[in-house]
């Protein structure tokens, strides 16, 4: 089947097995491989990203069901000039990530919870995340670059 | 200004979140080009004879290049590598007669792209012949049901004295004994076990996600008959490892088995299920604990029984009894202590290495089995404690099983880790809620640990070389996957050098260009590749000097370090100087070193949990984890702080809900994230570390290993917790996970007894 999708704001076609996942055409289609997969049933939220706006887990989506639509992966955030995404650099700043296997996804996840909700809580931040898993972590510095990125102090 | 011990980003961030890391899986390196993809057939029962092996049906499949079986490749069992274990306890990369845990390899099929090979894995048809299925313990020692029939016997390795001292126990006043179960769990790193292989000029090259490409190396040469200047494994990004990617498994070599048979490139990423049930699993002991005293508190005896699920091939797991031994003596000083201890093979997923591998269990058996101690006699857990610490030394101090700990101060970490929590009042709130009937109890729970760090090998390398270019290349024997061993080997070279951080690059785990390693694992890494790193970097700094000597004409006496231009000059002329670049680009300035410590590290702490048990539901919750962790001097609090709290969370998964569980017949019931209960994010609170930092004096960075501490503390203290929540109802024990299930259960029970 034929796919048009525009991920991270560029448009292409491509002819894609009608099984193929949305997580394998974007990273053996598109090349973009920062999205990792984690498990095969859609626990543990490493492969999230953005259709149209929304976190999906992109190995429950099928690719053709992007059709037309956008996506937007961890690729995608930082600015043309390099300049880190504010949950990025709290990323960063805070050690909120290890290994890094979980870190695209779960960023991606941060996006879309601040998003919904520019000042969350530690309780709401931790609801909100509760479909990404971290083995490196224990979650707690995640927790604060998420604070930081919403410009909290995380204390 | 000193960057040692500030709390410095990481160097390896910007990528990891730009672009994302490079795993096995991401590798486009042009000699992949056109790799193969392998899928393994594994056995779907636990036991069984294979009577045939119907290739045909799945070679038909499209893209199908190959379908290859233990024959094929021309594999024959082999003795276990430990010489320890049981020697007839053969076993082959891909099962040749007998399969003997679900998961166990079969076949591999050799497809054009992934999703071809798992269309065509279910056509390899293999007959099977059932065979009892082995999964309790005690019924494996038993030897009823053989798992090696040429063997006689299920037990891999055993240890300690043939008969328990009957006397032990003599003159104790009170005597406890628990049978305590220390579950199997899963490593689950999020990257799962991965590999490519190709053949370079005869050579073959393997691509490995491990945390030890020297040891990879090793197990592979050795599994597949080979010359070691004959194979080069390099380690790509790792997405987790804790302590299950150590080395290669079998399945690694398998691989490379391809690679060879078909000379062409091949890859594996295994799935998250299949992981579940072939990558090694952590833990899985059964222990009987011990203990005799006064009713004063005073421990005078403690026994420790062990029995090791070896799962069914032997592997690490089956040796890490031999760490539980040595560290069951713990923090105190019980004047006798007896450890007797027994691995048996199962008809389960083979067990290795988990974060702490065998301490943890120490630790474990030792904390719950004093605080039934502390019941018993109706004494506060933190008192019976501090009753029998050893006392502070800063001498080596030889243990019962003959451990030499390098210092300690274990009654003051417990009495930190009481205040930080605030422990009277945690009492006082326990007993408004138990007085007020309340639904919702607390429950505090204590840990005070040891535990034995960098323990071997004892060496590290560290190849240190300053360029022309200003820049400087460490090349190192550990094998970072999450600890940031680039920025925190460039902090030391920076220090020394004055070399920026942003020009240091450290690379790792490409065994052409590191042939000897040790990897990262057991809390080494700092203590001794960091050590290897900073011995290097000061003779290089020597070498300079007197190079610099010759070039200035001068006393290599007079010539300092000046870290602000990167270089050295003149005591008391700083124009008479020169860079480290400038040398460079005369004469290579290089220099290649080996750290060999006097000795393992014995960290350790005290960690206090309060969970909440709803007595309706039987659920608990952990509230706080306080812990005091003492690793010696810190060399970057932000690093160290991220492994304490990935220590804590895996500790706590352990307490309270983590379990890798079989059904009677051996089938697995838990080999999907979605079965198995991987910790999440709302499982746990912000967690409260406490600092403490008594240096070591066997590595000039004062050092000793963190990354286990967590989760040997944390496991104990929150278990603890969940029991001290419902002992005044009448309950002794519930074994871990302590799952409302089962603390619902444990409340029913003691309702009935009462």
């Amino acid at each position: 089947m034929q796919v048009t999708t525009t991920v991270n704001g560029e448009a292409r076609t491509d002819e894609v097995e009608d099984r193929l996942l949305l997580v394998h055409y974007l990273r053996d289609v598109r090349g973009l491989r920062a999205t990792n997969v984690g498990c095969d049933t859609t626990s543990c939220g490493a492969c999230t990203v953005l259709l149209d706006g929304e976190s999906v887990k992109s190995c429950t989506v099928l690719a053709v069901q992007a059709d037309g639509r956008e996506v937007s992966t961890v690729e995608g955030l930082a600015a043309a000039d390099g300049t880190l995404h504010p949950v990025q650099a709290a990323f960063r700043q805070e050690h909120g990530l290890q290994c890094g296997f979980c870190t695209p996804g779960m960023v991606m996840a941060c996006v879309s919870l601040l998003k919904d909700n520019p000042r969350p809580t530690e309780h709401e931040v931790r609801d909100g995340l509760e479909g990404n898993f971290c083995r490196c972590t224990g979650y707690h510095n995640i927790v604060r670059a998420v604070l930081v990125a919403s410009g909290q102090d995380p204390k | 200004m000193s960057i040692m011990g500030t709390r410095v980003v990481r160097v390896e961030d910007p990528r990891l979140l730009t672009t994302g890391a490079v795993y096995t899986e991401d590798l486009r390196d042009p000699r992949l080009t056109g790799a193969l993809h392998l899928t393994f057939v594994r056995a779907p029962m636990a036991h069984a004879r294979i009577l045939s092996i119907q290739t045909a049906d799945a070679l038909a499949f499209p893209g199908v290049v190959a379908v290859l079986t233990a024959a094929d490749l021309g594999m024959e069992p082999m003795p276990p590598a430990m010489p320890m274990f049981t020697q007839t306890m053969t076993t082959s990369l891909l099962a040749t007669d007998t399969v003997r845990f679900v998961g166990d390899a079969v076949a591999v099929v050799v497809t054009e792209t992934a999703y071809q090979g798992q269309d065509a894995a279910d056509h390899v048809h293999v007959e099977y012949d059932h065979l009892p299925a082995l999964i309790d313990l005690r019924e494996a020692a038993s030897d009823a049901v053989l798992l090696y029939p040429q063997a006689g016997t299920n037990t891999v390795f055993a240890m300690g004295p043939a008969e328990l001292d009957p006397e032990l126990f003599a003159g104790c006043e009170v005597v406890v004994t628990q049978e305590i179960v220390n579950q199997r769990v899963a490593a689950a790193p999020l990257e799962g076990r991965a590999a490519a292989a190709t053949i370079e000029d005869g050579r073959l090259i393997m691509w490995v996600s491990t945390q030890a490409a020297q040891d990879a190396k090793g197990a592979i040469c050795r599994w597949l008959g080979i010359e070691p200047e004959t194979l080069r494994v390099i380690t790509p990004d790792v997405g987790g490892g804790f302590g299950a990617k150590i080395g290669a498994d079998p399945d690694h070599a398998v691989v490379g088995a391809v690679a060879r048979h078909l000379g062409r490139p091949v890859r594996w990423t295994e799935t998250r299920s299949e992981n579940m049930v072939a990558m090694t699993h952590g833990r899985g002991q059964l222990n009987t604990v011990t203990i005799g005293g006064k009713r004063d508190g005073t421990v005078l005896a403690y026994r420790l029984e062990i029995l090791q699920d070896a799962g069914a091939q032997p592997r690490i797991g089956a040796v890490l009894p031999a760490l539980t031994t040595l560290m069951a003596p713990a923090v105190y000083a019980f004047p006798k202590v007896e450890v007797k201890a027994r691995s048996v093979v199962t008809t389960t997923t083979p067990t290795a290495a988990y974060r702490g591998a065998g301490r943890p269990e120490a630790t474990h058996a030792i904390e719950r089995g004093l605080d039934l101690f502390a019941a018993e006699i109706g004494m506060d857990p933190g008192e019976v404690r501090r009753t029998n610490l050893l006392p502070a030394f800063t001498e080596p101090h030889t243990t019962a099983t003959g451990a030499v700990y390098d210092t300690g101060d274990y009654a003051v970490a417990l009495d930190k880790a009481l205040a930080a929590s605030d422990y009277p009042a945690l009492r006082a709130e326990q007993e408004r809620r138990r007085a007020a009937g309340e639904e919702k109890l607390l429950g505090i729970g204590l840990s005070v640990y040891v535990e034995i760090t960098g323990q071997a090998p004892a060496s590290e390398i560290a190849d240190v070389e300053l360029r022309p270019d200003g820049s400087a290349r460490v090349l190192t024997g550990t094998s970072p996957h999450g600890q940031g061993h680039a920025t925190a080997w460039a902090m030391l070279v920076s220090e020394e050098t004055g070399v920026p951080m942003d020009r240091i690059t450290v690379e790792h785990g490409d065994t052409d260009l590191i042939p000897v390693g040790g990897g990262t694992f057991g809390s080494r890494s700092l203590q001794q590749g960091g050590a290897a790193v900073r011995q290097a970097t000061r003779e290089l700094v020597e070498l300079a000097r007197q190079r610099a000597a010759d070039l200035l004409e001068a006393n290599p006496d007079d010539i300092v370090v000046d870290t602000a231009r990167a270089g050295v000059h003149v005591a008391g002329s700083p124009d008479a100087g020169v860079s480290f670049a400038e040398l460079a680009a005369k004469e290579p300035l290089q220099v290649h070193t080996t750290f060999t410590s006097p000795g393992p590290t014995f960290p350790f702490g005290a960690h206090v949990a309060v969970v909440e048990v709803d007595v309706r539901t039987g659920k608990a919750r952990l509230e706080r984890l306080i812990a005091v962790d003492d690793a010696g001097t810190i060399l970057n609090p932000l690093l160290a702080e991220g492994q304490r709290h990935g220590g804590y969370a895996q500790g706590v998964a352990q307490a309270l809900i983590e379990e890798v569980r079989y059904d009677p017949e051996g089938n697995p019931e838990t080999s999907t994230l979605a079965t198995y209960p991987f910790l999440g994010i709302t499982d746990v609170p912000s967690f409260e570390p406490v600092d403490m930092a008594t240096p070591t004096p066997y590595n000039t960075l004062g050092a000793k290993g963190v990354g286990e501490a967590g989760t040997i503390g944390a496991t104990p203290a929150v278990h603890n917790a969940v029991i001290d929540a419902v002992a005044h109802l009448g309950v002794r024990h519930i074994d871990m996970p302590t799952t409302p299930m089962r603390v619902w259960s444990a409340l029913r029970a003691a309702e009935a007894a009462s």
